[in-house]
Order: C-alpha cells, then sequence, then structure tokens
C-alpha cells in the first residue's frame, strides 16, 4: 500500500494507529501531533456539514449531529476539493442511521437543505422581463404551446412531512412557539428558488409540482396546465404562475416560432 | 499606491504581470461582502480560497465580481494536491484556469502538501517527506501547474506536526531546489515558519535566512493556537483562529528586514471577527512594512 494510502486511512478510521515513518524532535509518542491532522480533518468536514443543514442539526442537538456527522464523514470523505455542495449523500445516510430513525423527517429536512445549498450556488440566469411575460399572457393560444425553461436553481422536494413548514418554523424568533403550530406528519412539497441573492422555500400544491415538474420535462405549458389538473383538482394556475413570474423562475421561452431569453 | 488603482481594467494577464502592490490585504469572507462595497476600504488586496469560488453562480460571484471591480485580488488555492501521490486532478486544474481566467488576479498561490488521495478529498494540508523521489514528484506538479495556467505559481511553506524518517533533505533545501527547478515563486508564510519551528525545535531565523529570499513574492501572518505534545513540549497549530501573536509579528520585522516591504495577507478562517479588526491588522503591518522601507536596504540573503 502507497504511503499516502496508510496514512489517508489512519486519518479517517476510527481507532487506527498512526502510520509508521513519523518522527518527533524529542522522541515523544507521534501519535499525538498526528491527532492534530486527524482533528483536522473530520472537524472540517463535520463543520462543512453543520453549515450546510443548520435546521437538521437543530433537530437533534448539536451534539448528536456532529457524532452523526462524524460517521457519515469518515464513511463518505468529499469526492472533490470543491466543498460547496458537500453532503449530497448526507440525507440518504440520516435515513439509514438507526440512531436518529425516531425523527422520521430528519432525512427530508436535510434534503430540503441541500436543495437550498444547491440553489445557493446555481448558475445565474436572467428571468424573462415583464413585458415579454406580459405579451405571452395576453394571447392565451399561443401561451398554451409555449416551452418554458426554468431558473438553474429551481428545485422541488415531495415529502410526507411537514418540511417546509418546519424550516420555516426553525427560522422564527421563537421557533418552539412556531413549531407548535407545525404538525410534522402533514405531507408538503417545498419549491426551493433563488430569487435575487437569497434562496427562498415556498410550500406549493401538488397540481402545482406537477405543472412544474411537467415544465422541467420540456412539455409545452397547456398540456402542462391539463397535468397539473389532474393530478389535483384543486390546482391553482394562476397563483402558481404568479408564482413562479414574481420569483423570477421563468428565464427563458420557446414559442413555435421564436425563442427569446 | 490606493485601492482605486486596481479599478482600471485589466488586459488579460496584466494584472499577473504587475503583480500585488507593497500593502497590507486580508482574506475575503462572505461575512464581510456588504461592508466592504459600502465602505469601500482602502486596503491593499483581498485574497479568495480557489475552491470556495467553484461554483456555478449566485451571491459568492456577484460579491466577488462587484469586489473584484474596486481592489486588487490574491486567489489561494487549497485543494490542487501537489504534494500528492496521485497525479494532479485535470479537471481540478480546469476549474482553476477557469477562476483565473474569469477574475485575473494579481496573485495565485498554493501549497507545499497534499489533500487528496485516492477518490477521498481530505481537506487539509498534509505533510510530506523530504527526499529525490518526493522532490521530482512536486517539481513535476508544479511544472504542471504553471504550464497549464500559464503564469508562475506562488508556493507556500507548510505548517506541520510531524516529520519523516525517510526524509534527507531539510524543508528549506527542498523549497530551494523546488524553486530553482521550476522557477516558481514563493509565498513566505511567517506564522508557518513559528509554528513548524516551534513544532520541530528549529530556529526560525536560521529557517527563513536559508529560504531563496529572491523568489519571495508575498508574506502570509496567521493566528495559531497552543496544545502539548506527548512529551508535554509546547505544540503549536495553525488554526487561523486568532490575531496575529506577537511572536509572529518579531517574526515579520525581521523577515521585512531582510526582504524589505512584500505584500502582506492577514489570514483568518476561523473566529471570523469584524471587518475592522482584520482591516487593523492589515494596517499595523503596512506599517511596519514602511518602517522597513525607510531602513538602509540590507543584502537580501539567498540560500
Amino acid at each position: 500500500m502507497s504511503a499516502h494510502q496508510i496514512f489517508s486511512d489512519a486519518l479517517l478510521t476510527d481507532g487506527a494507529a498512526c502510520p509508521p515513518g513519523l518522527t518527533t524532535w524529542n522522541q515523544s509518542d507521534p501519535e499525538r501531533r498526528f491527532a492534530v491532522y486527524r482533528n483536522n480533518v473530520i472537524v472540517s468536514l463535520i463543520d462543512a456539514l453543520a453549515d450546510s443543514f443548520p435546521v437538521t442539526q437543530e433537530l437533534v442537538g448539536e451534539e448528536f449531529f456532529r457524532a452523526m456527522a462524524r460517521v457519515f464523514a469518515r464513511a463518505h470523505p468529499p469526492r472533490t476539493p470543491v466543498l460547496a455542495c458537500y453532503g449530497e449523500l448526507f440525507p440518504g445516510f440520516i435515513e439509514a442511521f438507526p440512531p436518529a430513525a425516531s425523527l422520521a423527517y430528519l432525512a427530508d429536512v436535510a434534503r430540503l437543505e441541500m436543495l437550498r445549498v444547491q440553489a445557493f450556488h446555481a448558475a445565474d440566469a436572467e428571468a424573462l422581463g415583464v413585458d415579454r411575460i406580459a405579451a405571452l399572457l395576453a394571447d392565451e393560444t399561443q401561451l398554451g404551446e409555449c416551452r418554458f425553461s426554468l431558473q438553474p436553481s429551481l428545485g422541488m422536494l415531495r415529502s410526507g412531512y411537514a418540511v417546509a413548514s418546519l424550516w420555516a418554523a426553525h427560522q422564527a424568533q421563537d421557533c418552539a412557539a412556531a413549531l407548535g403550530e407545525v404538525d410534522p406528519l402533514t405531507a408538503e412539497t417545498a419549491l426551493v428558488l433563488r430569487v435575487g441573492l437569497e434562496v427562498e422555500i415556498f410550500r406549493i400544491s401538488t397540481g402545482a409540482a406537477c405543472f412544474i415538474d411537467q415544465l422541467l420535462q420540456g412539455l409545452a405549458f397547456g398540456p402542462a396546465a391539463e397535468q397539473g389538473l389532474a393530478a389535483d383538482a384543486e390546482f391553482d394556475l394562476a397563483s402558481t404562475l404568479g408564482l413562479l413570474i414574481q420569483g423570477g423562475a421563468l428565464c427563458a421561452v420557446t414559442t413555435h416560432r421564436s425563442t427569446t431569453s | 499606491m490606493t485601492a482605486r488603482d486596481s479599478a482600471i481594467p485589466l488586459a488579460g494577464g496584466a494584472a499577473a504581470a504587475r503583480g500585488l502592490t507593497l500593502r497590507g490585504g486580508v482574506g475575503l469572507k462572505p461575512e464581510h461582502f456588504r461592508e466592504i462595497l459600502e465602505t469601500r476600504p482602502d486596503i491593499g488586496f483581498f485574497e479568495i480560497h480557489a475552491e470556495n469560488y467553484m461554483v456555478a453562480g449566485g451571491p459568492f460571484h456577484e460579491y466577488l465580481g462587484r469586489i473584484r471591480q474596486c481592489h486588487a485580488l490574491s486567489i489561494h488555492g487549497v485543494g490542487l494536491s501537489i504534494g500528492g501521490e496521485s497525479p494532479l486532478d485535470l479537471a481540478h486544474l480546469d476549474r482553476l484556469a477557469h477562476l483565473l481566467d474569469r477574475y485575473q488576479p494579481e496573485s495565485f498561490s498554493e501549497h507545499l502538501a497534499w489533500a487528496s488521495h485516492g477518490e477521498a478529498f481530505l481537506n487539509d494540508l498534509l505533510p510530506l517527506p523530504y527526499h529525490a523521489a518526493t522532490l521530482d514528484r512536486v517539481c513535476e506538479h508544479v511544472d504542471q501547474v504553471q504550464n497549464h495556467l500559464k503564469r508562475n505559481l506562488l508556493l507556500e511553506n507548510p505548517a506541520t506536526y510531524v516529520e519523516f524518517a525517510d526524509s534527507s533533505m531539510t524543508e528549506t533545501a527542498f523549497i530551494t531546489e523546488i524553486v530553482q527547478r521550476s522557477g516558481c515563486h514563493l509565498l513566505l508564510d511567517v506564522n508557518n515558519v513559528h509554528v513548524s519551528c516551534i513544532n520541530h525545535h528549529r530556529d526560525p531565523h536560521d529557517y527563513i535566512r536559508a529560504l531563496p529570499l529572491e523568489a519571495v513574492r508575498q508574506i502570509h501572518l496567521a493566528g495559531f493556537a497552543s496544545d502539548v505534545d506527548a512529551a508535554g513540549d509546547t505544540l503549536l497549530i495553525d488554526s487561523h483562529g486568532a490575531p496575529v501573536a506577537q511572536a509572529v509579528w518579531d517574526l515579520y520585522a525581521f523577515t521585512l528586514d531582510l526582504l524589505g516591504p512584500m505584500p502582506t495577507l492577514i489570514e483568518r478562517d476561523n473566529d471570523i471577527p469584524a471587518f475592522p479588526v482584520l482591516l487593523a491588522e492589515a494596517q499595523r503591518a503596512e506599517r511596519m512594512m514602511c518602517a522597513a522601507g525607510a531602513a538602509i536596504p540590507r543584502d537580501r540573503v539567498a540560500a
């Protein structure tokens, strides 16, 4: 095994001996000094996860979160020096982590926080101008045939739990009171979108989620709206469209005649 | 020598050719983005960690783009793993080339360390033994980086906690060889010198005198944490989480006596204070630079 493989394994493996061939000027046991590297590696990765998953941490407390993150980071160290989106595998890990099983919604809250991080760093795209949108809305026949490109930052999470409300409660001044209003077992769909420089989370209906999904898959506006209605009789196209327009989510459009962005 | 000088639009590579001015700078932290844009501080330069800006879009690029228009910039990589056993990560090198092309920094630096092995990125600056084989490998990597990026790299001396039985050269001899063979420049981290010299019981003045000082283009100053090793002797940790210590300011003064004024960065990555606190440390470095510049120039000491 190569020297760096041994060094690397010793850094990441719980209870591993320090690598051979290390020396110290005073002949002290190098283990104590090697522990500085071990600590730097694991603590920096735990800190990176704590930065990206603050509500997940609040839900389980700092001590539990850091212990869980430690197990995760050792098993799944980053695969790239770009750590901005480190932790993509963390929600799946949480779901299968027995000590966290009592908090069934924890993995979905982590999924939502990962979507926030991804939205924060997603590519920039200019939203369609107000005039262009007004013109499209004025011609209903043409609107039905339009295919929209949505913001690269847009993400959705369908959850069996009240993820968006739980997340919002953790942003409140009085978190405990806000949480008292939330029934965690209510299914919710969250829309994540960067609006300007801020990432926002909106709770949307099943129909809206279906409609947006169809737009993302390249379906034209008319058929996408029909699918939304088929999925959810209460689907409110006008308010969903209003949300997408206000959030600047529509950033390019293809009509059967032309493409504008 | 005002911050406004660098607001002039730069042709490709012009900033790199000119380099940083002889002033103090600080690490750019997201916590300080807005304050910097609102107050336009008179500061020599900002430094970013390259990897933090290897994202597609969003606020980091928005703020950096605006700050870059008014201030000189140093891009400091922490993930290239130049001291690694594995070949350099070409995708990462491409990401760096793209970032340098986008922001045209006055300076680009990386570390004499490794951070990746196999598929894992370990997110720390790990030590390597100093002998002929590691020297060849590091020189090859430095050449590859400089050729790919079409610019000189400033290589930073490490802070280390252990040494290797199979080292056959001193760190300063190793660095001197790299500079001679590759033509790279040096980023002299004075805090790292202090930390490593305490940790390995060496004289920091001898260490600095033994470096190829004519290759130094930038200095880093930072704070450390203090611990003890298994024998109870002091073990300093390069934490970047405290103000610059007096011992490091003293060593900086010694370094300036040898080098004359030099662009100097205050590094702070943990327990980040209010922006004016960091700015004051950069200003202290500038006052010391002025004092050193006014002194009778001494001979530059080459190794």
